[in-house]
Formats: structure tokens, sequence, C-alpha cells
């Protein structure tokens, strides 16, 4: 049912906001100040999807794989677990909490589980790679099971309905993040479904994103050719698996990733001096297929760092500003007003280059609690959620 | 013995208007028109009429009308005229059936069964007369990743990148030998080729010492016979390209005729005047997938790994399990000719029934190279049929990176498909080297019609591009969303990787 | 006093009007809480009862301010307000205290709006008639597809930079450019200026190089008639925002104009 619901038609596109906020300096703030700003682009979206990527939030177990899944019935969730044991040692698993909100009908059952990767002899894959096959497998043979989120300290909540009864229903008042991405949806060629809603995620990768890729098809089928199933039919899920392959896999900066999916026109790369223009060329002629034409916005987020990036000729709108505490990236000017009035300046970026705000070195979220203690202390599910509760 | 055969033109000469200049005289090299000035009157042999609108085109008063011959045999739906005229062609003479230019036969042209899609509302469609609309296409192996690497904070390339050719439009001249057709008519393409940025092949026919200059816009080819396949003319292409076959005749070789080779021809195939000039049908170098890499590596060797190599074949049954050996072979483009592929001469019961249409074999070969995780390692280029910009974008979009053109170009250039190029009479000064023919095709003129087609069709590709939303030609490549199939079985679907219109 | 949902404050008074001879009153409307079709029908009504100026506090992304309001009004925004800013709008002045977002003048046919800061993507977009004027820096595609016709002639004053394809497929009407404000580079990195131009006419402060415009327009110094229509623009902008008119007129400015009003005439075979 899940993926039934999408795979009639070929690509799922949409016209959305986006919003995001990230304190470099490790601050956190509940999902109150978020849900207020996609409210506010409230015009943006239609009421079929929303969601959140939270970022901090489960400091207990920074170093456990938290796997946000939806589920049709108990059926696939069995199904699901026996698949994850294979690979992984399951500490802690249960339902992620939720409240019952207007606007928010038909949930699927969502569950959430955190995981230690079982030592393994194959040397060939790490243990990325290895989590990136199991989210994979899962989604492409489980009927009925979509893993959403599969990151560390980090949680993606979506699903169907206005991003602010979706923030409601999730409890994220409750999660206290140092980076929050958000999108608000507006599909206009699929009924919502609750997979289909952004963030897109991968690891600790998740993409929010506005517009329409018109070059889908083939970024799909280079994906393809890395291993990457593109289940989803939608223009996001390649962003995201795209993000994974260029910096987490092959290595590359933000900079030249930048430069793969909006890069500059040729007129440019050939007055640019030799060897800026030779690395150019090399990136158009060798990642071509992983253009992203036509019209996007998109916020790139990790545990370090927050991107922004719109297409080479910018049909979507962006805009950034920078107050005390959290640095922004918007759809609109108008909510990082809304939100905090020490926002000094704002700024338009230019189509394909990319912002990029990451979190200072002395931020970086360390395991507090060593994982062997942590795994024999309470339940997390009986923790409710990662709310620092004392 | 009596000739069974009929004409299949009829010349109609509206006397009115016929004022016995005698220009239809002088234009027909195949003497069909003989003007008796003291008898006031000029009469038409039909029988020898191919139908090439020569005379049509030039008669100053427009008084001719020439069209196919309404006599037909005793009405059958097999035995058709022409079933019956190659019979007494065959009975009369004892020969093999000869034809030019490309299969004639109505098998399904699928370029006319796929559509295109456009952007409405949620993608924006762009405006290519405005807005920056990019046809840039880089043919030459790629790397499955680039290494980057930071020196003091900036980033620097490290990967070394294979020889690559920069075309400014994703389309060439086809292959088509000096000898098949004439020095000016070569002059035309390499000129064209310079000006628009993108590259003529030579065929295999050598290339001229004239147009050496051209080297730059030139894709030399090494075939079977090896013509003028000399250090110079490795030296001097841009590209080199291994034939191992050709559309119109997969699986043969071919022959011109001693007649042909004249003096130009003999120094630039280098073999003597008017000797038979010889193409087996296989490389005798080349007997196995193995024989084709160490032949890629000598071309590679010979020119310092400085060009691309590229190999061709006809599209056949197993297009797709060959192109992956070639691609393993260490090539570095792969050109598919389909069966409408066009040649100066072939046996025309090969030209009309071996090979398969080159969409299919395209989509086969680009899923083939795609699930074997290499389609990075060559670049894919379609010939064969490709009549105008929207077979073009079609090609790309199913997952060609550029296509060869190679009818087209000779339209362009005069050329009616008469499909009577083995003559040598060619009345449009192409497929001749009759000096008093070949005049007719002055290069100024040729190159100048040949970028006025390409230019005309980079603006229309780049219309239908801006139509799907997409400003830069990779994002066409391959994908085959972009496509729908109309009237298409599901096989068919299946093979061509698109869905059908409506879904 | 309140009187009502989103309106605090009236003041009945004899305002003279920012344009006709007569005079209204002015009315404070609070726009937080208020959905933009409240806050937009609020307007209109006080508008048709004979409202001079009308100040809107506490706008955050409300859309369509001054859309549809034919009056002669004066809208005061205080806060950052929405898109289409002005679309279609035929009348009315709109003065905003802060920055806008994308779409400022859509289509716009008459009035005036005067923005205290910057202008998001797409301003002026097929603007035929009536002024606007930046404080500061404009997004992508400012003044795409502006246009003239009769006695309207659209101008548009923008105090910083732009960014990509202003003026682009511009028909008509004057845009002035006077890189006052704004990051490093802001006009600079400007590409595809003037693309697809047929008419009208772009004044910029400074020198413009020819790899930032677009195959349909060229560029040269602006000449005297330039300046003279330069001036009173200048004068105005200074009086707006501040700033010595006579030190802006005093640098260079180079003239953006169509290479030919018919383009695209020799595009088809026949």
């Amino acid at each position: 049912m899940l993926r039934e619901a999408v795979l009639r038609d070929e690509k799922d596109f949409s016209a959305c906001s986006i919003f995001g906020m990230m304190s470099p300096s490790g601050k956190r703030v509940n999902g109150e100040p978020i849900i207020r700003a996609m409210a506010n682009m409230r015009e943006r979206s239609n009421g079929l999807g929303g969601g959140f990527a939270a970022y901090g939030i489960y400091p207990q177990c920074p170093d456990l794989y938290c796997f946000h899944v939806m589920f049709d019935d108990h059926v696939a969730r069995k199904q699901t677990e026996e698949h994850l044991r294979r690979d992984f040692e399951v500490c802690d698993s249960g339902p992620i909490p939720t409240r019952p909100c207007d606007g928010v009908e038909n949930p699927p059952l969502l569950w959430r589980y955190f995981l230690l990767p079982r030592s393994t002899d194959d040397c060939d894959i790490g243990e990325e790679d290895r989590v990136v096959r199991v989210v994979m497998e899962i989604n492409v043979k489980v009927d009925g099971a979509f893993v959403f989120s599969s990151g560390k300290d980090m949680g993606v909540f979506k699903g169907v309905g206005f991003p602010e009864d979706i923030g409601r229903f999730f409890r994220l008042e409750e999660y206290e993040a140092y980076l929050w991405t958000g999108h608000g949806r507006f599909p206009t060629n699929t009924q919502g479904w609750w997979g289909g809603a952004h963030p897109f995620n991968i690891l600790d990768w998740s993409v929010v994103h506005n517009g329409e890729i018109s070059s889908y098809g083939i970024n799909r089928r280079f994906l393809e050719m890395y291993g990457y199933s593109c289940t989803l039919h939608t223009d996001t899920e390649v962003v995201a698996y795209a993000v994974d392959l260029l910096l987490r896999r092959q290595g590359l900066g933000v900079e030249e990733m930048a430069a793969v999916f909006a890069p500059p026109l040729w007129s440019e790369i050939d007055r640019m001096e030799e060897g800026k223009r030779k690395l150019h060329a090399a990136l158009r002629q060798v990642y071509g297929s992983l253009l992203l034409n036509g019209p996007f916005s998109v916020i790139i987020s990790n545990r370090r760092q927050m991107i922004g990036l719109t297409d080479r000729i910018r049909l979507r709108p962006l805009v950034v500003g920078s107050g005390r505490d959290f640095d922004y990236i918007s759809s609109e000017e108008a909510p990082m007003r809304l939100l905090d009035d020490t926002v000094s300046e704002t700024w338009i970026p230019w189509g394909g280059e990319a912002v990029v705000f990451e979190l200072k070195e002395e931020a970086v979220p360390e395991l507090t609690v060593p994982i062997e203690v942590f795994r024999s202390e309470v339940p997390l599910a009986a923790r409710g959620t990662g709310r620092a509760e004392g | 013995m009596i000739s069974y055969l009929w004409p299949r033109f009829l010349v109609e000469r509206d006397l009115r208007r016929c004022i016995r200049c005698g220009v239809c005289t002088r234009q027909c090299a195949f003497e069909v028109h003989h003007l008796y000035e003291e008898e006031d009157w000029v009469y038409s042999d039909e029988s020898a009429c191919v139908g090439c609108l020569r005379c049509v085109t030039l008669c100053p008063t427009k008084a001719l009308v020439v069209r196919p011959n309404p006599t037909q045999p005793p009405p059958n739906a097999n035995w058709t005229t022409e079933y019956l005229q190659n019979i007494y062609k065959q009975a009369e003479t004892g020969g093999v059936l000869l034809t030019g230019m490309g299969c004639d036969k109505g098998y399904p042209v699928y370029w006319d069964r796929m559509v295109l899609d456009a952007s409405q509302v949620s993608n924006p469609s762009i405006d290519p007369l405005r807005e920056p609309m990019e046809l840039r296409t880089y043919l030459g192996a790629k790397p499955d990743s680039l290494e980057v690497e930071r020196v003091e904070g900036r980033p620097v390339l490290h990967t070394k990148l294979a020889p690559q050719l920069e075309l400014a439009v994703p389309i060439m001249f086809s292959a088509i030998s000096y000898g098949a057709i004439s020095y000016n008519a070569c002059e035309s393409l390499a000129r064209a080729a310079a000006e628009l940025g993108t590259f003529y092949n030579t065929g295999e026919g050598g290339l001229h010492r004239n147009l050496y200059r051209y080297g730059k816009n030139t894709i030399c080819q090494v075939a079977s016979g090896r013509f003028g396949v000399h250090a110079d003319y490795l030296e001097v292409a841009a590209a080199l390209e291994i034939k191992i076959g050709q559309g119109a005749k997969p699986g043969i070789g071919g022959h011109l005729p001693g007649e042909k080779v004249t003096g130009e021809i003999s120094r630039t195939r280098m073999i003597p005047r008017g000797t038979d000039a010889l193409s087996p049908a296989p490389h005798h170098d080349i007997y196995s997938i193995e024989d084709l890499a160490q032949l890629v590596y000598a071309l590679k060797e010979a020119t310092d790994w400085e060009k691309p190599v590229s190999v061709k074949i006809a599209a056949v049954h197993n297009s797709a399990a060959i192109a992956s050996g070639i691609v393993r072979a260490g090539a570095d483009i792969v050109v598919l000719d389909g069966i409408r592929g066009g040649t100066g001469a072939a046996p025309t019961m090969i030209r009309d029934n071996v090979g398969i249409p080159v969409e299919l074999a395209l989509a086969a070969v680009d899923d083939r190279l795609r699930r074997e995780g290499i389609r990075n390692r060559a670049s894919l280029v379609v010939a064969g049929g490709i009549r105008c910009s929207a077979d073009v974008v079609k090609a790309i979009a199913l997952g060609a990176d550029a296509v060869y053109i190679g009818t087209a170009a000779l339209v362009a250039l005069g050329c009616h498909v008469c499909q009577r190029c083995y003559t040598g009479k060619c009345n449009w000064g192409i497929a001749t080297q009759d000096p008093r023919l070949t005049r007719r095709l002055n290069p100024d003129v040729g190159a100048r019609r040949l970028v006025n087609l390409v230019r005309a069709w980079s603006h229309e590709i780049m219309e239908m591009l801006g139509g799907m939303g997409i400003n830069a030609i990779e994002s066409l490549r391959g994908n085959r969303l972009k496509l729908r199939g109309v009237g298409l079985n599901q096989e068919e679907l299946e093979i061509l990787g698109i869905r059908h219109a409506g879904r | 006093m309140s009187v009502g949902k989103g309106i605090s404050v009236i003041r009945r008074g004899k305002l003279p009007r920012f344009v006709e001879d007569s005079t209204g009153y002015e009315v404070v409307l609070r726009a937080e809480g208020l959905h933009w079709r409240e806050l937009n029908r609020l307007v209109k009504r006080e508008a048709a009862r004979g409202a001079a100026r009308i100040k809107l506090e506490g706008v955050c992304g409300h859309r369509y301010i001054g859309t549809g309001v034919r009056e002669p009004v004066e809208l005061v925004v205080r806060g950052v307000p929405g898109n289409d800013l002005g679309a279609f709008m035929n009348g009315p002045r709109v003065v905003v205290y802060g920055n806008a977002q994308d779409g400022v003048g859509n289509t716009m046919n008459g009035g005036e709006i005067i923005i205290h800061g910057r202008a998001g993507d797409i301003l002026a977009m097929g603007m035929r008639g009536g002024r606007i004027l930046v404080r500061e820096g404009v997004g992508y595609r400012a003044a795409i597809h502006m246009k003239e016709y009769g006695n309207c002639r659209p101008v548009l004053v923008i105090g910083g930079g732009v960014q990509d394809f202003l003026g682009e497929y511009m028909a008509g009407g004057l845009v002035v450019v006077l890189r006052l404000h704004g990051r490093k580079g802001e006009f600079e990195r400007a590409r595809h200026v003037g693309t697809g131009m047929h008419g009208g006419l772009i004044l910029v402060r400074g020198e413009v190089g020819e790899q930032q415009l677009g195959r349909e327009a060229a560029c040269v110094p602006a000449d005297e008639g330039d300046l003279e229509i330069l001036g009173p623009l200048v004068e105005e902008y200074t009086r707006h925002f501040g700033g010595d008119p006579d030190q802006i007129m005093s640098g260079v400015f180079t003239r953006i104009y169509p290479r030919s009003h018919r383009p695209f005439g020799g595009l088809y075979a026949y």
C-alpha cells in the first residue's frame, strides 16, 4: 500500500516551502520555532505533505543508527525487524511518539530502531555502505515498509498534512536540535503519501527540496549504476542519493558537488583560469548525468553542515540570513524575521552557488555515555523522546 | 535479349513551356533527354530515368514533371512491380541486385512511434532563444569518479581524463568515403564541420591532402581495406574510428570499382589507378574481440594515447553484447549504425533485410552498458536514418551521446535519394567522380547548406529541450522519461524502456 | 481605539493624498495573525472608504499587498511583505520599510512602490507603467519583459546591484542601476543582462563587461541625453533614501540597449 500509492506515477514533483535553521555553536532549540516558520509559509504547500529533519536529538546514543520506519501493518514490521537483526544489534525499538492531531489522518505504523551494526568479516564494504544497502533492501523488498530516516543522532519526521500539523503530530516540541530543516509540500501530480513527504534521508544526509527536476530520468539511471534504488519515484530522493555518492563515497567537496548539481555554463567555464577550467570541465563531463536540470532550491544537511543551493539559473527562490544564534536558509524572508529579530543581514545566493553553514569545531556533539552502559539501561522507547529531561 | 523492364518514371513535358534550351539534356547524366534542334523537338527516354529530379529542378520554364509510372503489372499484393522488375533484371544479367542509400522498406520507424514531453506549470519551459541552452557534448571515455585534491584550500583536479572530442552540437557527419562521393562533397562536409564545431568522418577512403587542414574536425576511419591509412592520416585526425560494420550492409565488405579509382582517388587511397578497391568483410586482423582490443590499442599507441578511438558496428541482433565487448576492449566511442543507414553501394537483399532498426539497438546497448556499470566508459553514437532534429532529440533521450547524419547531410547538398549512387552518374555532383558532374557542387555553397541545416536543427533541438524544462543536453541524454510510445506493443516498450503515451 | 480584528487605530483627519488634490484619513492595520486575504480585504475596504494612507504594521509574508486597489491611497508597510507585492497594481503608492520578497510589481500598470531595503527575484516582471524605487539590491530577472505602450512607460530604479538576467526579454521602459549598496560583486557577477532585449533602456552606474550581456543587448557609455534622463531619477532616489545626487551623478554611466527590435526575425525557414 505504501508504495502502491506512488508507483502509479513515474515521478512525483512538487512546489513547496523549505526552511532550515542551524546554530553554529550547537545551541539546541525545540521544534516550535521551525513549526511557526513553516506555518508562516503555509501558502506554499497544500496539506499533502510536511516534514522535518532534526539533528542532535538523540544525544544519549549519538553513535547508534536510528532508523525511523513506516509500516502498513505488523506483518511488514516483523519482516523488517528480521531483516534488521541480520545486520544489526537492535539496541532498542518502539513506536515513535505521536499525538492525535487534526489534519493528520490515517498515519501508518511509525517505529524507530536504535541499531548497532554487527561486526563483520566482509571488509570489502564499509559500515555506512552496509547501512545504505540494508535501507535499499528493505525499501525495495519488504512490501509495506519504508525506512525514512537512517542517520545517527538525528531523525526525520514526516507525513501527509500541513507541516505545522505534522510537527504537532510528532510532538516536535519535545525534541531539541541544533539543526532543523522543514518542508511543506504542494504535490502536483500525486496524491500525498507519507513516504513521499520531505525530507529525504540516507545516513546523516537529508534533503528538502522545492521545484521539479526535469533531469530526473537520467539522474536516476546514473545512480542506479552505482547501486542506488530509487524506490520512491521522486526527484528529491535522487538528490539525497547523489549527495551520498558524491560527498561520502567519492569524497568530493561541497563546492564540487554544487558544480555537479548546478554547474556554471560552458561559456563561464571557458573563461576560467586553466586549473579551475579543467576541474569544472571534468566535473561536467564525468557527472553530466547528475546535473539537476530544472528549477530547484534545496537545503542539504548533515550532522555538521547546512547547505543551500539553487539551480544554475535560479528558477526557485532561496533567501539566506544570519541571526545572533542561528543561521537561516528559507524559501522566503518573512519567516526568518518572524522567528528571530536579531537577523541583521539577508541575501539571495547566486544560482549554483552553495551556501554552507558549518558547526563550529568545538560544537561537535560527543558521545557522552558509552554504548555498553547505555544499552543495559532503561529502554529508549520508554524514555519517550530525546528531550533532555534530566 | 529483349529487356522486359518498363520505365519506373514518366517524364511529362509541357510543350507550351519548353523552350528547347537543352538544360535537361545537359543536366542528365543518365541521358534521358535528347534535343533535336533541327526538328525543334526534345525526346525523353524514360527507361533511363532514375527520378533524381535534377532536370525538373533546373528547367528554367518549369516545363517538366517526373512522376512514378502509373503502368503497373496486374494487381497482386505479392508480385509487385519491385519484385517483378528485380527478377527481370536478374534473369537478363545473372547479377546481384545492387542499390544505394538506405533501406527503403517499411519497417517500423521507432522515431515516429515516440513522442516527446513538455513542461507545463510545475517546471517552467525554458525560452531557448534568450535563456542559456547548452548543446556542447564531449565524446570519450569518462571515469566513474573524479579525484579532487585540496591544495591550499583550493580544489585541484587530480584525475587525468581520457581524450575527449568536443562537439558544439551533438550532430556529426557520418563516414562517407572519398570515392563514394566527390572531392567537393568531402570538402563541403569538412568545412561545415569546422565551422559548426563538430566532426565529419572520412569513411574508409583515406583523406585527400587538401583536406588535412580540417584535421581538427576530422574523424579518420580505419576499415578492413586500410585504404590510405598511414602515419600522417592517423596523426592529423581528431579521432580514429575502426569500422567493423555498416548498417546498410552488415556482415559484408564492399568494393569501389576500378573505373572510379581515378588519379586523385588512387593517390588518396594509396592504391594503383584503375584497380578495384576491395574492402574485405572482416578485418583480417580481427577474428575475435581480443583482436579488436589489439587494434584499438595499436591505434592508441600509434597516436600517443591522445585521440579517442571509436568502433562502429552495424546494429544487429546481439548488438548489446557486442557493444559491451567493444567497451571492454578499450573503445572510447561506440557507433551503432542501423538498418536504415545509407551506402554508396550495397546488394539490395542485404540492405533491405539484414540488421535491425537503430532505435532498438540503441536502447538495448544503453541498458546493457548501464546494467554492467560501464556506460561511463564509452560514448554512444547512433547513425542510420536520422532525418530531422526530433529524431536527434529522441536518440539522445534514448541514450545516445550524439548522432551521425549521412543521408540527411547529402540531401542538404542536393541528393534526392534516387538510390543510384553506385552508378557514379549522380546528377547532383555528389556520388560521382565525373568532373563534368562534380563541379555542379560548389564547396562554398555545399558547406553553407550544411551549416544552415545543422544550425536550424540546433535551434529546433533547443526549442524542444526548452519545452522539457532542460537547458543542457546532458540532462536529456538517457532521460527516457521524456519519451512516450505511441502504438507500440508491450515488448517494444520494454525494449525501448519507455512508457506508453497516457501513462 | 480598537474597532475590529486587525484594525487598531483610526485617525480621522484631513491628510493630503499623495497624488490628488484631495484629502483623506489615515488608518493603521495590524497584520499579525491575519491571513493575507483578511488583511487585503481590510485594505480594500479602507481605501474605498476614502483613506489617504493605510499603515500596515507587523506584516510578515502577507501576499498581494496593493493588488486590486485602484484608489490613490498610500500603503505604508512595516515588516516583510509577501510575494507579489503590488501585482497588477494600478494607482496606489506602496512604501515598504524593510525588504520585499519575490515578484514585486508583477504586471503593474500604474502607481508607485518605494522599498527601503532589498527586493527579491522577478521584480517588475511585465511591468507596463508606474515606478518602483528600491534602496538596495535586487535578485534575479529584474525587469523581465518590462514593456511600454502608449503613454505608459515604467521606471525602475535600483540602488544596489542586480543578479543575473536583468532586463531579460525587455521590451520597453527604463531601468536604472546605481550600484550604491550591496554585497561585493553584486553587479559585476551578473550575467545574461538584456538577453532577448528588444526595447527599452537600462542605465547602469559604472562600467559593464561585454561578457555580462546577453546576445541581443549592447552597451555604450551613456551620453548627455541619458544623463538628462538620469538626473531627476537620482534626485528622486536620494529624496527617498538619502545620499548626495551630485556625487552619484559624478560617476561614469553605461547605457544598455537592444541591438534590434526584432532580434528573432531571421529565425524561421520560410
